[in-house]
């Protein structure tokens, strides 16, 4: 299990909403986490990259992506992230409305390393993000270099 | 939060050498929402050959989900690992090493074979259980899987 020091999480979502139950999911989580936002693509390469503002930005532990994304889509940014060799060690969590097998495949094929499907419903969407946390910050043992 | 129904049982590989492991991980994932089988293979020629068809294996229904301990027989499962993600007809299917290993060099080597989890057995057989009960709600209720 995680010692004390929090677990480093970044967000990759364009949707305020979404954002906002996502936090509020991981700030009841067991494990000490910090959540870390980048609301578009290019945004989220920037911060993993630490560029520009960035450039105090710790690499996270574990990175939960939409697909849908401003500027650059998440499939890119998934294929960026998997490419390279000092960030391909952090767990991808697609967490994304789409259903489409071809989604779900394309992802799997670019090591995405889970996909999970955003509930429209609200409380069953706090339940998601949840058991994300339960077994990525509790249950798994996270790379941390 | 119940995925898509699905008419067919989820098809597990389970690649354990260690008997009271095979048990205590079959016993956990029958007591899972979702109904699935478990295949076991008890080397990693055994899990390889299921997994491409090969042999007694000709029949062998294509796994939706991985569970492979690092610490085998015959084929050492931090290989098998590289072959399956290495394979295109392979590498989408999830697969989450369950291991003993405490060497922290497996688990940033093993994320970078592309394992899709990593996670450790605790030595307790009930927090064992537990864990792979979680594995189990995780992967089978929660992903969507290829």
């Amino acid at each position: 299990m995680p010692s004390g020091v929090p677990i480093e999480i970044l967000l990759v979502e364009d949707n305020p909403g979404d954002v906002r139950l996502t936090r509020e999911a991981l700030r009841d989580a067991r494990v000490r986490n910090n959540l870390h936002l980048a609301a578009d693509g290019v945004e989220a390469l920037a911060f993993l990259r630490r560029q520009g503002k960035h450039s105090q930005a710790r690499l996270p532990d574990l990175i939960l992506l939409d697909l849908n994304l401003p500027k650059k889509g998440g499939r890119e940014v998934l294929e960026e992230i998997k490419q390279d060799e000092a960030l391909r060690h952090i767990p991808v969590v697609i967490l994304t409305t789409s259903q489409a097998e071809q989604d779900i495949l394309a992802s799997y094929r670019l090591r995405a390393n889970a996909y999970v499907t955003k509930p429209v419903d609200l409380e069953q969407f706090l339940k998601v993000v949840q058991s994300i946390e339960h077994f990525w910050l509790e249950i798994v043992k996270l790379s941390r270099i | 939060m119940s995925p898509a129904p699905r008419s067919t049982p989820i098809e597990v590989l389970l690649v354990e050498d260690n008997p009271d492991d095979a048990a205590l991980a079959l016993r956990a994932l029958r007591q899972a929402k979702l109904r699935n089988r478990v295949h076991l293979a008890t080397t990693g020629v055994e899990a390889l050959a299921f997994l491409r068809r090969e042999g007694s294996h000709a029949a062998a229904p294509r796994p939706d989900l991985i569970l492979l301990d690092l610490n085998l027989p015959l084929k050492d499962g931090r290989e098998v690992l590289a072959e399956i993600k290495r394979d295109d007809g392979l590498r989408q299917i999830p697969l989450v090493v369950v291991t003993g290993s405490q060497v922290d060099e497996d688990v940033a080597q093993s994320y970078r074979l592309h394992a899709n989890a990593y996670v450790q057995k605790p030595i307790d057989p009930k927090r064992f259980l537990e864990v792979v009960n979680s594995i189990g709600e995780f992967w089978l209720e929660i992903v969507k899987l290829p």
